[in-house]
C-alpha cells in the first residue's frame, strides 16, 4: 500500500464549549479529488483550517507525505505544499489583483528572509501569475484593485493565488459559491484538469450535483463527526447521509 | 553656509533617519510603534559611552545601531504576542520605561545626562557630509527593501497576517526583521545626535519625540519613501523658520496627525498621487 499524501487522524477541535470536530480522520492518496460535504455547521471549514494549521486541533495528528505536521506553523505547512482558498474571500486589498498572485508565486523567495532581502526581480513570477489569472479566467482584471472586483472574480483570485504556491494538496473552501453557473462550470472544469495534472484536492461544495460530477470520493461530516467516507454514488445513497441532509423523518418516509 | 545652517542640516538629517527607520516598521510592515524615541535614545546613550571611552566614530555609529537593534529585537518579540492596537500601547510603555530607567542611572548621568563626549574630528563640513551620506545610505536601503521580496512580504504582513501565513510567509520572522532594521537606523541616528550635541539628557528621548517622528511618517504617507522624507524635512524646518510655529510645535504635529488620518490617510504621497491622476485625466 502506498503512503497516503495526507493523513488526518482523530482530529478534535473545540471552540469554547462547542465541539466543532470530534475525532475526524481520513486519508488522501496522491491524485485524488475528494469532495468534503455536509450540512451547514458540520465542521467542513474547520477541518480544512485544522489541516493547514489556522485552527489548532485539541487532539489528533495531521501527516503530509508521511511527515507529522501537527505542530508546524501555517506558513511552514504552506511551504511544504498545502494551500487553502478562503470561503470568505481575503485578497490583499493594498495590492493589485496580479500582485496578489505574484506574491504567492514568489514563495521560494519569500520563504527565506535572506533570499527575500537579496531578490528584487519579479519577471518569472509575473509571467506565472499572468498564466494563472488567465487559467481561472480573470486576466482582464490583472491591474485592478481587488476592491473593484465582483465576488465571482475574487473567488477565482483565491484559486489562482493558492495555485501560485505550487501546492501538493489544494484545500478548496467553496470556490464555486458566488459564481454564476457559466463561471462555476468553467472553474470546475479547470479544477478537474489541474487535478488530472497531478494536484491533489479537497473540495467543499454545496451543490451535490456538481460534487457528484467532479469527485470520485466523498467524506461527509455532520455535527462535527464523520458519518460517511467512500465512493461518491454509494455515499450519496447512504441512509445516514440522506438523513443528515434532509432530516431523519423525511429519510424514513422515503423508505 | 553659516553655523546655523549647518545645525539645521544636521537636525533635519537626524529626523529623516528616524522617520525612515519608523517607516520601515510602521509603514512597510504595518507594526505601529509609539516608542521610536526609546531606540533613538538607546543608540545615543550607547554611542555616548563608547565615544567617551575613546572608540573611533565608525565603531560608535555601528555600536549605537546594534544596541538599539537588540532592544528592537526584544520589543519585536512582544509584537508577536500582542494584537495590533495593543502593540501601540506596548511600544508607548517601552518609551516611558526607557526614560524612567535612564533618569535613575548614575552611570548614565541620571537627570544631568552625559557631557564628556569627544569631538567627532571631522570638521563642520565633514560632519554635515557624513550626515547627508548616512541619510542617502538609509534612503537607499529603504528603497531597496521596498523593491525587494522582503518589502513585498512586509506589505502582505501589513495587509493581512493570516493570509500571508497561508502563502508561506513566516510572519513573526518578517516582523522581527522590520523591528531590527528600523531600530538599527534609529540607533545610528542616536549616535549622530550624540556627536552633534555632545550632550544628552533623558528628556531628549521622550514621548513627544516618538510622536513627532510618527507625525512625519503619517503626514508623508505611511510606507511612502519620498513622502516621508519630504514630511520629515518640512516638519523639522517649519518650527525653525517661524517662532509662532515653534511655540505650538506639538499642537502642529498632533493636529497634522489628526487631519491626515481624517482627510488624507495616504498622506502627502497619497495627495500627490491623486492630484497627478486627476491632472492626467483632465489632459485626455
Amino acid at each position: 500500500m502506498t503512503t497516503p499524501l495526507l493523513q488526518v487522524d482523530a482530529v478534535t477541535v473545540h471552540f469554547g464549549g462547542i465541539t466543532a470536530l470530534e475525532r475526524v480522520g481520513f486519508s488522501l492518496v496522491a491524485g485524488e479529488l475528494l469532495g468534503l460535504i455536509g450540512p451547514n455547521g458540520a465542521g467542513k471549514t474547520t477541518l480544512l483550517r485544522a489541516i493547514i494549521g489556522v485552527v489548532a486541533p485539541d487532539e489528533g495528528r495531521v501527516h503530509l507525505a508521511g511527515r507529522d505536521i501537527t505542530t508546524l506553523s501555517t506558513d511552514a505547512r504552506a511551504r511544504l505544499g498545502l494551500a487553502l482558498t478562503h470561503q470568505i474571500v481575503r485578497p490583499f486589498r493594498s495590492m493589485s489583483v496580479i500582485d496578489n498572485v505574484v506574491l504567492a508565486a514568489g514563495h521560494a523567495k519569500t520563504g527565506s528572509l535572506l533570499k527575500a532581502v537579496a531578490a528584487v526581480g519579479r519577471v518569472a513570477e509575473e509571467r506565472r501569475a499572468g498564466e494563472l489569472l488567465a487559467l481561472v479566467g480573470i486576466a482582464d482584471f490583472a491591474q485592478a484593485n481587488p476592491a473593484a472586483l465582483p465576488l465571482g472574480a475574487l473567488k477565482r483570485l483565491e484559486v489562482a493565488r493558492a495555485l501560485a504556491i505550487d501546492p501538493k494538496v489544494l484545500l478548496l473552501d467553496e470556490p464555486l459559491a458566488g459564481l454564476n453557473s457559466v463561471e462555476a462550470e468553467r472553474l470546475a472544469e479547470t479544477l478537474v484538469r489541474l487535478n488530472a495534472g497531478g494536484i491533489t484536492m479537497i473540495l467543499i461544495e454545496h451543490n451535490l450535483a456538481k460534487v457528484a460530477e467532479v469527485c470520485a470520493r466523498l467524506v461527509v461530516l455532520d455535527n462535527g463527526r464523520k458519518i460517511a467516507d467512500g465512493a461518491t454514488r454509494e455515499t450519496l445513497a447512504d441512509p445516514a447521509v440522506v438523513a443528515a441532509y434532509i432530516g431523519k423523518e423525511a429519510a424514513d418516509a422515503r423508505t | 553656509m553659516g553655523a546655523y545652517e549647518l545645525t539645521l542640516v544636521a537636525v533635519v538629517s537626524i529626523n529623516v533617519m528616524l522617520a525612515l527607520g519608523l517607516n520601515l516598521i510602521t509603514g512597510f510592515c504595518g507594526q505601529v510603534s509609539l516608542g521610536h524615541a526609546a531606540f533613538f535614545g538607546t543608540g545615543a546613550y550607547a554611542a555616548a559611552l563608547m565615544a567617551a571611552a575613546g572608540w573611533p566614530l565608525p565603531v560608535v555609529l555601528v555600536a549605537g545601531g546594534v544596541t538599539a537593534a537588540v532592544l528592537g529585537l526584544l520589543v519585536g518579540f512582544t509584537s508577536l504576542r500582542v494584537r495590533e492596537d495593543f502593540l501601540a500601547i506596548t511600544t508607548m510603555g517601552v518609551g516611558f520605561v526607557f526614560v524612567g530607567f535612564v533618569r535613575k542611572q548614575g552611570w548614565l548621568g541620571a537627570e544631568m545626562g552625559l557631557t564628556n563626549i569627544p569631538d567627532h574630528g571631522l570638521g563642520d563640513i565633514g560632519f554635515i557630509l557624513m550626515c547627508l551620506g548616512l541619510v542617502a545610505a538609509m534612503a537607499a536601503i529603504s528603497a531597496h527593501i521596498k523593491r525587494s521580496w522582503l518589502g513585498f512580504g512586509f506589505a502582505a504582513v501589513a495587509d493581512d497576517e493570516a493570509t500571508a501565513r497561508t502563502l508561506g510567509i513566516n510572519v513573526p520572522l518578517y516582523k522581527l526583521a522590520a523591528f531590527v532594521i528600523g531600530t538599527f537606523l534609529a540607533g545610528v541616528a542616536g549616535a549622530v545626535y550624540v556627536y552633534f550635541t555632545r550632550f544628552i539628557i533623558p528628556g531628549a528621548f521622550g514621548f513627544t519625540v516618538s510622536i513627532s517622528i510618527l507625525s512625519m511618517v503619517i503626514v508623508g504617507g505611511v510606507g511612502s519613501l519620498w513622502g516621508v522624507i519630504v514630511a520629515a524635512v518640512l516638519l523639522t524646518l517649519l518650527p525653525e523658520f517661524s517662532r509662532v510655529i515653534n511655540d505650538y510645535k506639538l499642537l502642529l504635529y498632533g493636529a497634522l496627525i489628526v487631519l491626515t488620518m481624517r482627510f488624507a490617510p495616504d498622506g502627502l504621497a497619497g495627495i500627490v498621487t491623486s492630484l497627478s491622476r486627476r491632472l492626467r485625466r483632465s489632459e485626455t
